[in-house]
């Protein structure tokens, strides 16, 4: 079952740096569960965390394999349009940074719900929050774990169905243990680790290849151009894996929109504000988030066009993995199978820490939203069984994850990440930016935008070239393909935008205005906002 | 304080809000962080589209070269990340020494009271 992936990589040596990982973080996260008793403790790590550490875990959450593997492999064949993907990734902070962040960890407690559902009513509010949280989270879960199973062929040589079903299950069930023993405290710790060690591999590729060309960018472009073949030249330029047809190109724009608006809509990112003591630590989250973050994406800059030029676009292509292989194959290049052990084994902590952040974000939003302030009504007596609730949702949200990282295993899957941030600033981010400055917004224009940016986004990519009607699609000879673009963003944003605004507009319910001016009050002053917790 | 587990003790009803709500002093907070966010939003929101725009239908002028193989692609960039850093500096600096204080006073005066 073990062979070599990645030509010349050493499983036996990937997985023991992986195992070491593994290893390093149960010992943290048991350590983490001796001080998680409380549903704060659970949910918020005790709202004990400090700005730095949370933005370095908010980096963790949010720099998946995918943008590690993806958009450096991105930028090695297609050049300049892979690139392209980092940037909306890295702009998309300053609408959390400027409209969301503080005035979000003011007013909330545990889950986006808390925010959305302030002044309205509790019960469709939350439950629609809740629906389209859980939608994100398990959208972007499902990503992950097929993510998981491509990842062990590419890395470790496990190519049969059942050696990659093992793996990732493995993946999930280390994830539950993270989720259910350490909580949020504990996932915290796994993704500061996580993101210290991929920001560090980055950093050391990136001057070792800068280093290859005397610290020179342009005769680094020079080389990777020379390697590219008779295209070559393109990847210096925009176009290479967008610009073919005017179609293509209006899908790019609607990536564009929905990645730079989808960021302050993750659920998994806005539940990390809920950790840190005040607002103001919020806003030093976001600053080392977006430092940490853009700083990343500089280097992978780098790393695309290194591996290009040492690697080669013929060599990535023919590698298992194709274009994720490489990041692995340039680390290969530079220093051999040790260090593509250890990028090997970062790229697999990487989706281990953001599984588990994803998780805790989908259990947490069932217990707290669902359970208790839906199913229960906010009955005190319920909330004393809610971390309980939230661990046995934690237990099949990780099962779920499972099987559906092995029933999609071997589809091209990509295309739901894109999916999740679409739903994000679908459904989630018009709720939030009026529920916070919209003083006249109603429950039915949160209900109309929240259920119709999911279902305008949902349905939208039911009918696209992603579902069928093209040799990519997951139905190749099915055709219901009306709608041309395989971004929805474009039209699902705006509609439910105005969605927001019609439902307010027309309905027949008022805004309840002093529960404006408390939300309103305490957004920006921060009054009795949730303090830290004291042990 | 204490732990924090009973929303009622953290939301005491003696405080109303609608009167702070009504006061100068918080008029003219949300007037100021009104006035640099909405503001800061549309500026980096358009030159985000504008680069994306000029990505997506400008091919011809955002590959043109500037010097060695660094076109204008790629200056455009890598001056969206500078933008971001410096954004966000203006921003924290801005909260700092405007909405902090502000923010701070009243925040007194609510919790001041009923504590």
């Amino acid at each position: 079952m073990v062979a070599a992936g990645v030509e010349g990589s050493n499983s036996a040596l990937n997985i023991s740096i992986f195992a070491v990982f593994v290893v390093i973080t149960l010992v943290i996260v048991f350590r983490a569960s001796r001080s998680t008793k409380t549903t704060t403790d659970f949910y918020a790590a005790g709202r004990a965390f400090t700005g730095p550490q949370n933005g370095i875990a908010l980096s963790g959450d949010y720099l998946s394999a995918a943008s590690f593997l993806g958009i450096a492999g991105a930028i090695a064949i297609y050049g300049y349009d892979g690139f392209l993907y980092s940037i909306g990734f890295l702009v998309a902070w300053l609408v959390a940074l400027l409209l969301v962040a503080e005035l979000l960890r003011n007013t909330g407690r545990f889950t986006m719900a808390d925010v959305l559902s302030f002044r309205m009513k509790q019960g469709p509010v939350r439950t629609a929050a809740a629906i389209s949280t859980l939608a994100v989270s398990f959208f972007y879960l499902l990503a992950q774990m097929n993510g998981a199973g491509g990842l062990v062929a590419l890395l470790l040589g496990v190519t049969s169905t059942a050696g990659q079903a093992l793996v990732v299950s493995v993946v999930g069930v280390v994830m539950i243990i993270y989720v259910l023993v350490g909580g949020m405290r504990g996932t915290t710790w796994v993704q500061i680790i996580k993101a210290v060690l991929l920001i560090a591999g980055a950093f050391v590729m990136t001057v070792w290849v800068l280093g290859r060309y005397g610290f020179n960018l342009s005769s680094l472009l020079g080389d990777a151009v020379d390697h590219g073949g008779k295209t070559g030249e393109a990847l210096l330029g925009p176009g290479k894996q967008y610009g073919a047809t005017g179609t293509s190109r209006l899908d790019f724009l609607s990536l564009g929109i929905a990645l730079v608006l989808g960021t302050a809509g993750l659920p998994h990112v806005l539940m990390r504000f809920y950790t840190v003591p005040s607002a103001k630590e919020a806003r030093r989250s976001v600053v080392w988030a977006i430092v940490l973050i853009g700083v990343f994406y500089l280097f992978t800059l780098v790393l695309g066009y290194g591996a290009g030029a040492l690697v080669g676009p013929e060599k990535i292509n023919a590698a298992p993995g194709k274009v994720n292989s490489a990041a692995p194959l340039l680390a290969q290049a530079l220093g051999g199978p040790i260090l593509l052990g250890l990028i090997a084994a970062v790229a697999f902590a990487t989706i281990l820490a953001v599984v588990a952040g994803l998780t805790i974000t989908a259990s947490a939003s069932f217990a707290h939203d669902i359970y208790v302030n839906v199913i229960k009504k906010g009955d005190r007596e319920s909330a004393k069984s809610e971390v309980k609730v939230a661990r046995w949702a934690a237990v099949v949200i990780g099962l779920l994850a499972i099987v559906g990282g092995i029933l999609t295993n071997g589809q091209n899957v990509a295309f739901l990440v894109a999916l999740a941030f679409a739903i994000a600033a679908a459904a989630n981010l018009p709720t939030i930016l009026y529920s916070l400055f919209w003083k006249r917004f109603t429950t039915t224009g949160a209900l109309w935008s929240m259920y119709g940016g999911l279902v305008i986004t949902i349905g939208l990519i039911i009918f696209s070239p992603v579902v069928s009607g093209a040799k990519t699609s997951i139905f190749p000879t099915a055709h219901f393909d009306w709608f041309p673009l395989s971004n929805p963003g474009l039209v699902s944003i705006p509609l439910s935008f105005l969605l927001g605004y019609l439902g307010t507009v027309l309905g027949k319910d008022r805004a309840d205005e002093s529960k404006f001016a408390e939300m309103e009050v305490r957004a920006l002053t921060g009054a009795h906002a949730e303090k830290a917790v004291q042990h | 304080m204490g732990t924090t587990e009973d929303p009622a003790a953290a939301t005491p009803a003696t405080t109303d809000w609608s009167e702070v709500q009504a006061s100068p002093d918080f008029a003219e907070l949300r007037r100021r962080l009104r006035g640099f966010v909405f503001p800061m939003a549309g500026l980096f929101l358009a030159w985000y589209l504008l680069y994306v725009l000029l990505a997506d239908y400008a091919h011809g002028f955002m590959s043109t070269k500037l010097f060695g193989n660094i076109t204008v692609g790629l200056v455009f960039g890598l001056l969206q990340f500078v933008s971001t850093f410096v954004i966000t500096g203006l921003y924290v600096r801005f909260a700092n020494r405007v909405v902090d204080p502000a923010a701070d006073k009243i925040r007194h005066e609510i919790e001041g009271d009923d504590q």
